[in-house]
């Protein structure tokens, strides 16, 4: 039981952090002024437009594919099965399991290899690619271990060192409901939660700010419409001076 | 200026290995104590730069969503590394966009964030110190704020952006650069880049009529502070003098005559390119945005109508209406401001142009999309009309045309290699280098399909091809304006017939 309370407290300071350290991010995004259309051009010159552009910018890294076809593929590869991967988990914070998440299940199986296959993809880049070795940081690197070290261990747990699922399933519904349970051990179950509960940690003081610094991103988010309306904020103050 | 090697572009270019240090001679004349002052910048570095450059990054991020997001964002993918003009022309790796952008971003990091005020070697955080400084004044005017980058970034994050704030910075700590400042000051003083006054500049136009009439017969008028006229132009002042920018403005002159408007310029506001976009300053940007607006309104015209700059159309079509604006004073069925290009292009959809495509025969064009045009603005109503536009100008104007690769057109064309404020001589190695993108994409339509010149609408391209193309084998006159084919093939009425008059 001890075991479990660390892990408890553990798992709402890192749920904490992340939301709240991520709610203020989102916040200094939204409340900081953009003075300037600068849109890159051609740019949709509607708000529907604007829309779509950033639906296939954030569905299908439309501009990553122009850039660079490996990149593009071992990134998108990377992303699509963490999202598999991430609705699959839901059935173990779920009851009764939702229809779709069910749905899900098999293909989110497969999603835990491509995942780590994209994650390996990308890393390769880092070192084989000398234009990207040398913009990369340790950071950079370890960013990479820490989520292949995550997709590692969660295949593990499928495929090499069975855990009691049941149980976890317990520990998890009781941290959502207040009413804690034993957490099960194992190395490699408690190795996952804790690269899980790191990653939420690091997530909003980090370069994973990428996710919602897209949505904010006038290069792609503005309407190409200078002339049609007055872009107007309240015009910056040249403070000291 | 030391010796250099032009680039090979006898074969497709390379993405290049890196060279450490290829370009970090390479660095702009720092602006003299009177042009920042004339600013209101200070003269020279103040002694508490390091404090002061810190504080006014601070200031910035709270003033640019832009620049908060991305310096955020990047996740070092490298989408954008082989992107750069001046990367592929000279292989120094901070010339890849996001080594470019890191040099501000390992400072914001480490005064601005957790990981980096903490864990500074975790995370590629740096002290501002005095070689980080150096660096941001060599690298960042190595930047000619084309866009390119921010194409293929899948964030958008814009190098020019940075670029922009890490210059703001330097000028308030009393490093601008000589080029860019000189300049800002000569437009509030005297109204244009060149410093032009009143007087020369009603002589240059005096000039122009005369030879207009000369070679087609027909009394064209250029007037200048004419009161009551319909359209205001507002041209870079180059456009006065240099070659080929004139044979362009004598394009827009008689456009202009066969349309039946009534136009004039304006000696106030004699200067279409607003250079302070380049050193990233709102204010003065403003101000010089706001001469265009007093000058309208002194005169009294109806509309505002911008001669081909690519960075100034940039500034007018997206800026000018938040500086300077509402222009609700002007004529609402007009686009407030107009391109040359979309005046004309009406006309000639209308049918209101004779045009002799014949005139052109001696040439076979292609046309170079100009950055900030093609990524920083629109033509049209449509998106991308900043591509169809000059391109149906050209062939209303020409037999001949076959447009470059497509990697090299439309969004992802290559800057000139001298934008951004960067049109300068002591910049030279860099602007030969950074052409070398284009210059290997012209080679190819020349090789393959005879291609003789390529036209332009933007003044920095044609002032800095001009200059370069003859180290890459070309003539300085295979450069041409848009309007200077239109020039050629328009049929004035009354126009006496003379088959030699095509300026080449």
């Amino acid at each position: 039981m001890a075991l479990g309370a660390v892990y408890a407290v553990l798992f709402y300071f890192a749920v904490a952090i992340f939301a709240i350290g991520l709610a203020f991010r989102i916040r200094l995004y939204s409340r900081t002024p953009a003075p300037l259309k600068i849109p890159t051009t051609p740019a949709p010159v509607t708000q529907a437009g604007v829309v779509v552009r950033m639906a296939k910018e954030v569905i299908f890294f439309e501009s990553l594919f122009k850039a660079n076809k490996w990149t593009w593929l071992f990134g998108w590869v990377f992303h699509f099965a963490l999202l598999l991967v991430l609705m699959r988990h839901l059935r173990y914070f779920t009851e009764p399991v939702w229809f779709w998440v069910q749905w899900v299940q098999p293909f989110g199986l497969y999603a835990g290899f491509a995942m780590v296959a994209g994650l390996a993809g990308l890393w390769v880049r880092r070192f084989a690619v000398e234009r990207v070795r040398y913009i990369s940081s340790p950071s950079d690197h370890l960013m990479l271990l820490l989520l292949i070290g995550i997709a590692a261990t969660g295949l593990m747990m499928k495929y090499v060192a069975h855990t009691d699922i049941l149980s976890l399933k317990s520990f998890i519904l009781g941290l959502i409901y207040f009413d804690w349970q034993p957490i099960p051990t194992g190395p490699v179950l408690l190795a996952h939660l804790s690269l899980v509960l790191l990653l939420m940690i690091i997530f909003p003081f980090s370069k994973l700010l990428h996710a919602p610094g897209v949505f904010f991103s006038p290069g792609r988010n503005q309407v190409d419409n200078p002339r049609e309306k007055r872009h107007f904020v309240a015009p910056p103050k040249a403070a000291g001076e | 200026m030391a010796d250099f090697d032009t680039p090979d572009i006898s074969v497709p270019i390379e993405i290049p290995t890196l060279d450490r240090g290829a370009m970090h001679h390479s660095s702009p004349f720092p602006a003299a104590p009177d042009h920042q002052e004339a600013l209101g910048f200070p003269g020279e570095l103040v002694d508490d730069w390091q404090s002061k450059a810190i504080n006014k990054l601070g200031e910035l991020l709270g003033k640019s969503r832009a620049l908060q997001v991305y310096m955020d964002s990047c996740v070092k993918c490298g989408a954008c590394t082989d992107k750069c003009h001046y990367f592929l022309g000279s292989s120094d790796p901070k010339n890849m966009p996001v080594a470019r952008q890191d040099l501000l971003r390992k400072v914001y990091r480490r005064y601005f964030t957790f990981a980096g005020k903490h864990f500074p070697w975790l995370v590629g955080a740096e002290d501002l110190t005095r070689e980080v400084l150096d660096d941001w004044y060599t690298y960042f005017h190595q930047c000619s704020q084309c866009r390119r980058c921010s194409v293929y970034c899948p964030y958008g994050i814009d190098t020019a952006e940075v670029s922009m704030a890490a210059r703001e910075i330097m000028d308030h700590i009393g490093k601008g650069q000589k080029y860019c400042n000189e300049i800002i000051g000569k437009v509030h003083k005297i109204g244009n880049n060149l410093g032009l006054p009143e007087a020369a500049l009603i002589d240059t136009l005096e000039g122009l009529e005369e030879d207009i009439e000369e070679e087609t017969g027909v009394k064209v008028r250029l007037p200048v502070n004419e009161k009551g006229a319909d359209i205001l132009l507002v041209t870079p002042s180059a456009d006065f003098f240099a070659e080929p920018h004139v044979d362009g403005l004598i394009g827009y002159a008689k456009v202009f005559h066969q349309a039946g408007v009534s136009w004039t310029v304006s000696s106030y506001a004699s200067e279409a390119a607003n250079f302070a976009m380049f050193i990233g300053s709102y204010e003065q940007m403003q101000k010089i945005a706001e001469r265009i607006r007093k000058a309208a309104e002194d005169l009294g015209v109806k509309r505002i109508i911008f001669g081909e700059c690519g960075h100034a159309w940039r500034v007018a079509y997206n800026f000018m209406n938040t500086l300077a604006g509402p222009f609700d004073f002007l004529d609402s069925n007009y686009p407030v401001p107009q391109h040359i290009c979309e005046f004309t292009n009406d006309l000639i959809e209308k049918g209101e142009l004779t045009l002799d495509k014949s005139k052109n025969d001696h040439m076979t064009l292609t046309f170079h999309d100009s950055c900030n045009v093609s990524r920083g603005s629109r033509m049209g109503d449509k998106p991308g009309g900043q591509f169809t536009i000059p391109r149906a100008i050209i062939k209303a104007c020409c037999n001949n045309f076959h447009d470059m690769a497509a990697d090299a057109i439309n969004e992802n064309t290559f800057c000139c290699g001298g934008g951004g404020g960067l049109l300068t001589d002591d910049l030279l190695e860099l602007r030969t280098k950074g052409a070398a993108p284009r210059m290997q994409a012209l080679k190819e339509v020349v090789d393959e399909h005879g291609v003789t010149h390529m036209a332009a609408i933007c003044a920095i391209c044609k002032s800095q091809f001009s200059k370069v193309m003859p180290k890459y084998g070309f003539d300085m006159d295979n450069v041409v304006s848009v309007h200077q084919l239109v020039s050629n093939a328009i049929v004035l009425d009354g126009q006496t017939a003379n088959e030699n008059a095509a300026v080449e």
